[in-house]
């Protein structure tokens, strides 16, 4: 005979203490923080596999493939040169400007390919959240490790141009890798930050373009940073030079260039660089942490 | 006895709602519309609630094969995926699994742009292989798949295969794991006879290594193979729990209505 079933099973204790009783956990359950970064470790592969993927998927199908890593950043500095380094002059106060400008352009776009990225990381792969299980900072985390792969690209790139510029190789310049080491961190967290904010507010995406366009004003990119030093003093002049994206650009141009005029002094910005970056992934880390069942619903 | 039995799933109070961003209807989709609802703090219309499953509540033991049965849009793959975690149960009730029950479904949503092998490795490392176990297993998952057949199709990308190709490496892909609660939802469908009946028997397979296996079919005689016991799902709500042949039967008679 068939019955319908019942809430207490046949020894009358509830469904709940059943459930205790046999150790077994509850399907929506959020993870400790900790576990959830071993499982996260525990998918390495996945998310390294994970990025190639994304990079083959993404230039399959044009001529040129993987040289676009390469041609794309030298076309943005290009262009930025000839508008604000030759037509509209802007060079004043900056020895070698070109390189100065490279430097940049380039920091700054991993910073903001990152985050917009990483923002639709989530929305833009639902058929995936919703087919398998996996931790889903897989994918923001993913996003920000194909960005480094085309830093790595740029970077060789801004080299040759520093080179051909004429400045000399240093000993700074392996303080090049940890600054990049610490931005790439700021970044997994900016990235973590903005997947989950966007996957509750979708609007935000709309926003993001504008927000990085600001940022990006504000980080002295085009212009060199003395801009701000003349104009701005006191608390203003702070706000502008505690922007992490201003100090990891900073970095990078005291680690290749010679006779740069700085923000601030080198130790201060690499206090800043670190602080920033620990604060930004824990954070984004957290925040994404704290929605992960909620990914992939709707 | 109910007391040797060890639970592997427990669904208590189970309820399941779709949040719905529906489309937007005329004279909803303009500024100045979207600018009034702001202002007078009206809920969006475009946004409905779907109760897909309504308090449903059963014990699945270690051992068992069940299937899952229900007119189309009876919720039967909605509980499947909140079983599996992947969707929310709402407060008030839950769903208790062993461990992380696997959903085996023909959506696994791989690149279509790369090719089937490398979708392989990417949707086994998704379920959470190791590269070390992953690389023996590839050969077997394409030669189980029969996307070979007509020739080496597994270098191609993805997007050249049929819907068949594509369904059936996905099954492959997820029936290469062992699980401890496995959840299949259709996935025996795809496929011509031969490979229906490759499928089945991995399934057979598979079940013997895992704990439990849910099983959702509009095939009765796919379920009546397999399962010995069947939920019969109808509009959210359990309407039947129980042996296969009589719930069967008793949802026939339903359906012939």
């Amino acid at each position: 005979m068939t019955q319908t079933a019942m809430a207490k099973t046949d020894t009358g204790e509830s469904l709940k203490d059943l459930a205790r009783r046999h150790g077994l956990s509850s399907s929506g359950r959020l993870p400790s923080l900790l576990t959830y970064a071993r499982q996260l470790w525990d998918y390495r592969h996945f998310i390294t596999s994970y990025a190639s993927a994304r990079v083959s998927n993404s230039l399959g199908t044009t001529y040129l493939g993987l040289f676009w890593q390469v041609l794309t950043p030298l076309f943005n500095a290009a262009v930025y040169y000839v508008i604000f380094g030759v037509i509209l002059n802007t060079k004043s106060g900056a020895g070698n400007f070109i390189a100065y400008l490279c430097c940049g352009v380039f920091i700054y776009s991993f910073t903001s390919a990152s985050i917009s990225n990483g923002a639709s990381s989530i929305v833009s792969n639902l058929g995936l959240i919703r087919a398998l299980q996996f931790p889903r900072a897989a994918l923001p985390i993913s996003v920000a490790i194909v960005e480094i792969r085309n830093l790595v690209a740029s970077m060789s790139v801004l080299i040759v141009i520093v080179l051909l510029t004429g400045e000399p190789i240093t000993w700074q310049w392996i303080f090049v890798l940890p600054a990049l080491f610490l931005q790439a961190v700021f970044n997994m967290g900016m990235a973590m930050f903005f997947a989950r904010l966007v996957s509750k507010v979708i609007d935000i995406k709309q926003l993001i373009p504008f927000l990085m366009r600001i940022w990006m004003y504000m980080s002295a990119v085009l212009y060199p940073v003395q801009r701000f030093t003349d104009h701005l003093h006191g608390w203003k002049l702070h706000l502008i030079e505690a922007n992490p994206l201003l100090v990891y650009i900073e970095l990078i141009r005291y680690s290749l260039l010679e006779n740069v005029e700085l923000a601030g002094p080198p130790k201060l910005l690499w206090v800043e660089a670190i602080v920033w970056a620990i604060v930004v992934s824990f954070i984004g880390f957290v925040f994404f942490w704290r929605g992960e069942k909620g990914y992939g619903r709707g | 006895m109910a007391e040797d039995r060890v639970p592997t799933v427990i669904a208590d109070n189970a309820n399941i709602v779709y949040r719905v961003i529906a489309g937007m209807a005329a004279g909803q989709g303009s500024p100045v519309a979207s600018f009034k609802r702001i202002v007078t703090r009206t809920k969006s219309a475009a946004i409905r609630e779907v109760h897909a499953v309504k308090g449903a509540s059963f014990v699945a033991y270690k051992g068992e094969a069940i299937g899952l049965i229900g007119s189309n849009g009876s919720g039967k793959s909605t509980l499947l995926r909140a079983i599996a975690g992947l969707m929310p149960v709402e407060p008030g009730g839950n769903i208790y699994a062993a461990g992380q029950p696997s959903l085996l479904g023909v959506n696994a949503a791989l690149l279509a742009d790369l090719s089937g092998e490398r979708n392989v490795i990417l949707g086994c490392l998704a379920m959470g292989m190791t590269p070390a176990e992953v690389k023996p297993k590839v050969k077997e998952i394409i030669e189980f798949s029969g996307i070979n057949e007509r020739g080496d199709f597994s270098s191609l990308p993805m997007r050249t295969y049929s819907s068949g190709m594509g369904a059936r490496l996905r099954f492959a892909i997820a029936a290469a794991k062992k699980h401890d609660v496995l959840l299949i939802d259709e996935a025996l469908a795809t496929g011509d006879a031969k490979f229906r009946r490759r499928s089945e028997q991995r399934v057979r397979e598979l079940r013997e290594d895992a704990g439990t296996v849910f099983l959702v079919s509009h095939s009765e005689s796919t379920i009546r193979d397999t399962c010995e016991r069947t939920i019969w799902l109808e509009s959210g709500v359990i309407r039947a729990d129980g042996p296969t042949d009589d719930v069967v039967s008793e949802y026939e008679d339903y359906m012939r209505k």
